[in-house]
């Protein structure tokens, strides 16, 4: 694998795990598609531009982390660890299926890659917290990076690590939400909201910025600044569309936790031919 | 060494984790709020560096211990029993177990001795609840001696840990230099009728009561079981086999802590009755430590008392007891 800051490039890779993660969530034929496609360019920038990591790094190295907090989006995850050379991308289709090394949320003794287990929402920042505070101790010039799903921030225990990351003053910290304004039983407006979003995270003391998830310039420039943040954890809300990618999926909450049917897949992949 | 002497075990945790802070520099501790009471204040003033104060957030403090270990820390977590192992439950169970981190919990205020703190605060339960709980140990130290003893052989252990100290003085019943090996229990006192299998305070009302029984002509063994998890169940069906009938006794919930473990053992490997002796009522209430141990049975009486129930359902009778 190689890291790029080529807009096109990106957008490439991230073209090629759309069609990956639906091409696994058919196959395991159930799954968090909406929130996977919603994630994966944010993703996309962090393992194959930003991030400091090598599937050949020991646990120990002095490099980048990722939590992926809201666990659901393993998807995601997995297609990037795998297009990085973290397991072989056959293991794919094992998603979900029994003796897999991929579980249906991340696992971490069972995959490479993934640092810790999530899933039970709201544990991921307080885990990058540790990490960081770690990093902080030892001198080191990793950051951790932590991505959240909107519904999720319903989870008290992602305020309580908000507090933290600011008390401790975890500059090596840079999470983003992932809003794409829905979750399993419908919109998060209806079901308990959260707005506002960049105001609170403002409020617990965050360097707040709030862009189009989905422009990878953006989610470029985003980290680029965070890292010149010094004294404050610094949070990317990412305004995103869930399902990104696939018309029929954009928008619905239907495909929260539901995987392509292989008609539904075959139009999906009709749509992200390149042009 | 005397039955008189005594010591909380926070104390001697919060002296034990201090001193291991200048053996090992990764060692790493976080409290929620509650450092003066857990004792890891010691810590705090000597390597304020290594020291978290999480603030009023059990469950932020278990995930962020998680992240510590996962980056090569070892970190130590305290709190309340309560909260450590209730509030925290699934991030004990999320972060640190099924993540396979390395994170100690050294949780005080265990059991009814509580005393006046009531109810809420008393943990009657956290034992069972950290017992099925993937991938962790679980540690009931006898007194201070054996806190020492368990904190240092755990350091050395890759593992998630539970151990459960207490806010209350117990009576110093082994030696300054007992040695603590996960799944190993201690035989204290040899006796042919009766195995008293106990963990924490019972340790020391089980020697008070094997004492109290040899003066009917019933001789009990006494074994130590701090380890719960893993359970040394060779030592458990060892006893069973020998003395034919077992009491357990434990300052918990009378289901699934000690007893419910040692039961387990015994009804696969070698059935004999098993009285078990524990906090038969749902919560406590509020009162001195020694009042509600007597008041519940968690005492040498109430041990006495399990014993003879124990040899009453023996297959084999107790021919030299003077009365049952």
């Amino acid at each position: 694998m190689r890291f790029t800051d080529d807009v096109d490039e990106l957008r490439e890779i991230a073209r090629q795990l759309r069609i990956d993660i639906l091409t696994t969530l058919a196959e395991a034929g159930s799954g968090h598609t909406g929130g996977s496609l919603s994630a994966i360019d944010i993703i996309t920038v962090l393992y194959f531009s930003k991030m400091n990591h090598s599937p050949s790094y020991d646990k120990t190295v002095d490099r980048d982390r990722f939590v992926l907090s809201k666990g659901h989006g393993a998807p995601a995850l997995y297609v990037a660890l795998a297009h990085c050379g973290y397991f072989d991308r056959k293991e794919l289709k094992t998603l979900r299926k029994i003796n897999s090394i991929l579980s249906g949320h991340p696992y971490a003794p069972s995959t490479p890659g993934v640092e810790v287990s999530t899933g039970s929402l709201g544990q991921g920042l307080s885990i990058a917290n540790g990490m960081a505070l770690a990093g902080k101790m030892d001198n080191r010039r990793g950051y951790v990076y932590c991505l959240i799903g909107d519904g999720e921030m319903q989870e008290g225990q992602v305020w309580e690590a908000a507090m933290s990351s600011a008390h401790y003053k975890l500059d090596n910290v840079i999470a983003f939400t992932d809003n794409n304004g829905l979750q399993i039983d419908g919109r998060v407006k209806d079901i308990m909201g959260i707005e506002p979003v960049h105001e609170k995270w403002e409020a617990f003391g965050w360097d707040t910025v709030t862009i189009d998830g989905h422009d990878i310039k953006a989610i470029l420039d985003a980290i680029e600044r965070a890292k010149t943040i010094s004294g404050k954890p610094s949070m990317i809300c990412a305004r995103t569309v869930k399902g990104k990618g696939v018309s029929f999926m954009e928008g619905k909450v239907k495909y929260h936790g539901v995987a392509p049917s292989p008609e539904e897949l075959e139009k999906a992949i009709a749509e992200l031919a390149p042009a | 060494m005397s039955a008189n002497q005594k010591k909380s075990l926070r104390d001697a945790y919060g002296e034990a984790i201090a001193a291991l802070g200048s053996v090992d520099p990764d060692i790493v501790v976080l409290d929620a709020d509650l450092s003066g009471s857990t004792r890891t204040a010691k810590f705090a003033a000597k390597y304020p560096d290594r020291f978290f104060n999480m603030g009023v957030s059990e469950q932020d403090m278990m995930s962020t211990a998680a992240g510590l270990a996962a980056a090569g820390k070892k970190p130590f977590a305290s709190s309340f029993a309560v909260f450590a192992t209730g509030r925290a439950w699934d991030q004990v169970r999320q972060s640190i177990c099924l993540s396979r981190m390395n994170v100690k919990i050294v949780a005080s205020h265990g059991g009814i001795s509580v005393g006046e703190d009531g109810p809420t605060h008393q943990a009657l339960e956290d034992i069972a609840l950290m017992r099925i709980m993937p991938f962790m140990n679980v540690v009931v130290p006898a007194d201070a001696h054996e806190v020492v003893a368990v904190v240092n052989a755990i350091a050395k252990i890759d593992e998630p840990v539970y151990v459960r100290t207490s806010r209350d003085k117990f009576p110093l019943v082994l030696p300054e230099d007992c040695r603590f090996e996960l799944g190993r229990g201690t035989i204290l006192r040899q006796g042919e009728d009766v195995a008293i299998i106990a963990c924490g305070y019972m340790v020391s009302q089980a020697l008070d009561a094997a004492e109290r029984l040899s003066g009917e002509g019933i001789f009990a063994a006494v074994v130590n079981m701090s380890s719960i998890k893993p359970l040394d169940t060779g030592l458990v069906s060892k006893m069973a086999r020998e003395t034919g009938a077992v009491v357990t006794a434990e300052e918990h919930s009378v289901t699934a802590g000690l007893g419910g473990a040692v039961a387990e053992c015994v009804c696969q490997t070698d059935p004999v009755p098993v009285i078990r002796l524990g906090m038969e009522a749902p919560v406590g209430q509020s009162g001195k430590p020694g009042e509600l141990l007597d008041h519940y049975g968690m005492n040498s009486a109430g041990i006495v008392e399990a014993v003879h129930k124990a040899i009453a359902l023996k297959k084999e009778p107790v021919h030299n007891a003077k009365t049952i």
